[in-house]
């Protein structure tokens, strides 16, 4: 304990400025998903300028192949990758802490039951899942691709908190609070859940990363938001076929994926450094 | 009546051992008894079960003469509030999430006992020594004796009858445990204590009463000072001939 004390101060600073980089990041994105629900530079859809045009005062990421412009079509990919990064983890997260707790409440046989069907639901590919989903409610759209994308990540989400219970429910302090005559949906919520959080919060947010990526690879199969949404996933893929004449079309989607990603990962370590009473100021 | 009585009681986790095997033992209110025995010799089971986390293979306990039944919510209500439990390890019984306040008021809250929380949680930390402007601190900010402390005015808070310990000073160094032995002991004389331990100068400092346990069968039991002086069992007399000095 005394070698956390010491270093907690330095933690605790560190916590901060990773706390306040990824509210800048995401907030920076949510503002721009936000405001493309009432204005952007150009019409996302329409022609606006030549074929491919380099950076521009007029488009300042240039045009795509259809001569729309490129920085109308990435801010709207903002609010696409939100929608389906927090619609997915959302899913995921609900099902799988759902599942992962009754899987290490459940007696031995259920549980091991449930940790194979776990461990089979994780070896099947995202893409399977997409397409059993599309094929079960007939259409492939947005909505579907983050409910296929939530159902992989759930598994992966069931078995990191099964094993994270099991470790929770071994510790003394949980039978203080049984023989304190605490219920068990009591110890769920005000220990278990706790204690497990700071562990889940920063897999969800690499999830979140995983979702937008995970979109992108189906959108290029047609199995995602159908055009004219311009997914970034969507914007990389038809990037493809021009990344050496017009290389920007891949660069600013990547540049935008990636600003999202570290900024939701910053965002989740400097939260849970923030709600550690371990790592908090005195 | 007594308080609390073990009827031939035998428990096992598999098949193929008894970790208790036809164990009776009567707690009279007012008792402080040391559960002595080697490790893995079932103390901590015996106390599981009295705590009724765990329901035995055969035999009965009764408490104050009602049988100890986990399923019955009612019963189990008012046993909680009877009895409680201070553990061995003051790092894993602390809840490291929570602050003082809500660890200590857990039976409080849990038990549904009216009452002005915060003050019974500053006075059960007012009786076991530490301050009681400490209900918003973390459990990393204190020592392990600190610790343990907090701990006891959690088992103590909703003023129970009868205080289990299980090896509630083994983790402490020596002075932490002089002191803690101290606590346990003024305690003692305002409720009945069973000390489980496997140090018998520990025990024969706290406890006027010990019952020996080996291997899941009690061998001896009796007054501290008579079983001290004169062990009838060849497995008392190992265990005490294994303590360099006693305390007379
Ligand atoms: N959960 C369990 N499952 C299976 N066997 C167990 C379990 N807990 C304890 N045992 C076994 O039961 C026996 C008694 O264990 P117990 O913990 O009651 O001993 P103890 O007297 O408290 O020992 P110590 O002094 O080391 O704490 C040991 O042989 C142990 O291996
Ligand atoms: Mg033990």
């Amino acid at each position: 304990m005394t070698t956390l004390d010491v270093i907690s101060p330095k933690r605790r600073s560190h916590g901060s400025v990773t706390l306040w980089a990824g509210l800048a990041l995401v907030g920076l994105h949510i503002a721009i998903g936000l405001l493309t629900l009432v204005w952007t530079p150009y019409d996302p859809t329409g022609m606006s300028g030549g074929r491919l045009e380099a950076p521009s005062w007029l488009h300042w990421a240039g045009t795509d192949r259809l001569g729309r412009d490129f920085l109308t079509q990435i801010m709207v990919g903002s609010r696409i990758a939100l929608i389906v990064g927090t619609g997915a983890v959302a899913i995921g997260a609900a099902l799988g802490v759902t599942l992962g707790i009754l899987a290490a409440f459940a007696s031995k046989l259920l549980d091991d039951a449930l940790a194979a069907t776990l461990d089979i639901l994780i070896a099947f590919p995202t893409l399977l899942i997409a397409m059993l989903v599309v094929a079960a409610s007939d259409t492939a759209n947005l909505a579907s691709a983050i409910i296929a994308i939530g159902i992989a990540l759930s598994a992966i989400v069931a078995r990191l908190t099964r094993i994270l219970v099991k470790r929770v429910l071994l510790m003394d302090f949980i039978t203080a609070a049984r023989t304190s005559g605490s219920s068990w949906p009591a110890i769920v919520f005000g220990h278990v859940l706790p204690n497990i959080w700071p562990t889940l919060s920063v897999n969800f947010a690499l999830q979140f990363g995983l979702a937008v990526i995970a979109e992108a690879s189906l959108s290029y199969l047609g199995l995602g938001a159908p055009p004219p949404n311009a997914s970034w996933g969507r914007l990389l893929q038809e990037a493809q076929g021009t990344v050496y004449t017009a290389p920007i079309g891949a660069i600013a989607p990547g540049i935008a994926l990636v600003s999202l990603v570290i900024g939701i990962n910053l965002l989740a370590d400097g939260l849970r450094d923030s709600i550690d009473p371990t790592r908090r100021a005195r | 009546m007594s308080l609390l009585s073990v009827q031939d009681v035998t428990f096992s986790y598999n098949a193929s051992k008894r970790v208790l095997d036809g164990v009776s033992l009567t707690i009279e209110p007012g008792d402080s008894i040391g559960l002595v025995g080697e490790s893995g010799s079932g103390k901590t089971t015996l106390l599981r079960l009295l705590l009724g986390l765990t329901r035995p293979s055969s035999g009965s306990i009764t408490f104050n003469g009602t049988p100890l039944d986990p399923r019955s919510a009612r019963f189990m209500r008012d046993y909680r509030r009877q009895v409680q439990v201070v553990f061995q390890d003051p790092y894993s019984s602390l809840d490291p999430r929570q602050a003082v306040l809500s660890i200590v008021s857990e039976p409080l809250r849990a038990l549904r006992i009216p009452g002005d929380h915060r003050q019974m949680v500053s006075d059960a930390l007012a009786s076991v020594g530490l301050e009681r402007n400490i209900l918003g601190r973390y459990p990393h900010e204190f020592s392990g004796g600190q610790r343990q402390r907090i701990a006891i005015a959690r088992a103590i808070v909703a003023g129970p009858s009868l205080l289990l310990a299980d090896e509630a000073v083994s983790a402490l160094d020596l002075s932490t445990r002089i002191r803690i032995v101290d606590l346990l002991k003024s305690l003692s004389e305002q409720m009945t204590l069973v000390f489980v331990s496997h140090d018998l100068g520990v025990v024969a400092a706290l406890c006027q009463k010990i019952v020996i346990l080996e291997k899941g069968r009690i061998v001896e039991a009796g007054a501290t000072a008579s079983i001290l002086a004169n062990p009838q069992h060849p497995y008392t007399q190992r265990l005490l001939s294994s303590v360099p000095r006693m305390p007379a």
